[in-house]
């Protein structure tokens, strides 16, 4: 079955993440950092269509020096 | 009476061998269960989470590849806790059998038994009782003893499995969940040592029996480790048995203030509230949990504030030191706790506290600052007045002496060992 991405959600992998803190300044529509260095993610999912959230959101997992973050796609049936 | 002896049942001072065990419980050639079965008996985890029982194994049995371990999680990191200990120094034999019924109901050919090293008597008893089947030559699976490093979070399911996988008791990050957890390529179940102990006797008397006493969400007994009064009692009592019951069968000769529930990442429960029975639907009304059956009262003269900061260290320096919000917000929790309990800039360490622990909330890769923070707001809530006087800068008068709750000595962070 086809299935059709429509949604991405941005996660991180906390025990890969060393808080280098590159993701806060690739997207920082969706990435703060706490008072230690670490990312806080939104924890939002955005639409496909939202081009310059998905391009942030790209370029921060390619940024990420430890590969610790990941762009999740969600399809109709799993986002709900 | 408000003890309900089932998994601890039989008289024995000394472990129960393999003829004393089925002259009491039953023969243990022919046990079987049936997944249906196991479902309608409503068999919740012993370990601390509650999943039902059934709800794991259907998962597992729906994956494609099939599962190759059992593994009986009696590793007790929870300092509070005895109550695995208790059932291996009784009844060895019933924890196997479970584990035995569980293995060939999911097909797996190996049941792993996992006791803390530090815990030598029951290593000791586990292996006797492992030995003793060996020699029976009885059929199903292969049983084995392994021992990991005592940590509080070995124990966690994921860390377990990958101690077992690949050497190290480190939690394990799991994008999604629930998640297979795998030894090579084969599928594990996990389930606490108690949990497999209730399989057994399912396995003999049915799920009608089964779910005679306790809750109907949370049917039959439940094995509670009670303390804070000079000693550590452990009873078996039927889920739902109001929690001042609970405390008088372990004979507590005073009336707590407050309470411990579930363990050291679990939740405070004030003295006005002792009369809730002990299961999760009668707790979920006050925030809190039974967890693992850990109940630690706390006297009149003790102060709360303290027993968290104590509790909030200890739990700092037992973090993994994996993930970032853990490694750094613990010990920053901690120190605003410290700076609390002893009314030094208190307001400002309470604001901090309450800030902090919405930041590193769900950002772990296991659930252990989780734990810490639950047990951190329910202190908050608990103890209001106690809280307001000290960020007021007026401790309790015993807030420099109140020391309860049993906090293990470890070696330096540095030389704690993993492997």
């Amino acid at each position: 079955m086809k299935r059709k991405t429509l949604s991405y959600l941005l996660r991180v992998d906390p025990v890969r993440c060393d808080g280098f803190g590159h993701c806060a300044e690739l997207a920082p529509e969706l990435i703060t950092l706490d008072e230690w260095g670490y990312p806080i993610l939104s924890g939002e999912t955005f639409a496909r269509s939202h081009v310059e959230l998905v391009q942030s959101a790209r370029l921060a997992v390619r940024g990420c020096p430890r590969a610790a973050l990941s762009l999740q796609s969600l399809s109709s049936s799993e986002s709900n | 009476m408000t003890t309900k002896f089932r998994v601890l049942d039989g008289a024995h001072d000394t472990p129960a061998d393999l003829a004393q065990h089925e002259a009491h419980f039953g023969p243990i050639r022919g046990l079987h269960l049936e997944p249906a079965e196991l479902k309608a008996s409503g068999l919740t985890g012993r370990g601390g989470a509650g999943v039902a029982t059934a709800l794991k194994v259907d998962f597992l049995r729906q994956q494609k590849r099939a599962v190759g371990y059992v593994v009986v999680n009696a590793m007790e990191g929870e300092p509070a806790a005895h109550k695995d200990r208790t059932l291996i120094s009784k009844n060895p034999h019933l924890i196997l059998d479970g584990a035995m019924v569980l293995a060939n109901m999911l097909g797996a050919d190996d049941v792993v038994v996992c006791v803390a090293r530090e815990h030598t008597s029951a290593v000791a008893t586990m292996k006797a009782a492992i030995a003793e089947r060996g020699r029976r030559r009885l059929q199903g699976p292969a049983f084995e003893l392994m021992t990991p490093p005592g940590r509080y979070v070995a124990g966690e399911e994921s860390a377990l499995v990958h101690w077992l996988d690949d050497g190290e008791a480190l939690p394990q990050y799991r994008s999604t969940r629930p998640s297979v957890l795998r030894i090579g390529r084969r599928g594990v179940l996990v389930d606490n040592a108690e949990t497999h102990a209730n399989v057994a006797l399912i396995a003999r008397h049915g799920s009608d029996w089964f779910r005679s006493v306790g809750t109907s969400r949370q049917p039959g007994t439940l094995i509670t480790t009670v303390s804070g009064h000079g000693r550590t009692t452990v009873v078996e009592v039927p889920y739902g048995t109001p929690i001042r019951d609970v405390l008088h069968a372990a004979s507590v000769p005073f009336d707590p203030v407050a309470v411990l529930l579930g363990g050291y990442g679990g939740t405070w429960l004030a003295g006005h509230h002792l009369d809730r029975g002990c299961d999760n639907e009668s707790l979920q009304g006050v925030g809190a949990n039974i967890g693992a059956g850990v109940i630690v009262a706390v006297a009149p003269q003790g102060c709360g504030v303290a027993e968290t900061a104590r509790i909030v260290e200890y739990m700092a320096r037992e973090s993994a030191r994996q993930c970032g919000p853990c490694a750094f917000g613990l010990p920053a929790l901690a120190a605003d706790l410290e700076l609390l309990r002893r009314g030094h800039d208190g307001a400002s360490a309470l604001a901090r506290l309450e800030e902090r622990c919405g930041t590193i909330e769900g950002r772990g890769a296991c659930r252990h600052p989780d734990g810490v923070i639950r047990l951190i707001r329910s202190a908050l809530r608990t103890f209001a007045d106690d809280v307001v006087r000290h960020a007021g800068g007026q401790p309790c008068p015993h807030a420099a002496t109140s020391a309860v709750v049993r906090i293990p000595h470890r070696s330096h962070p540095e030389t704690l060992e993993w492997a």
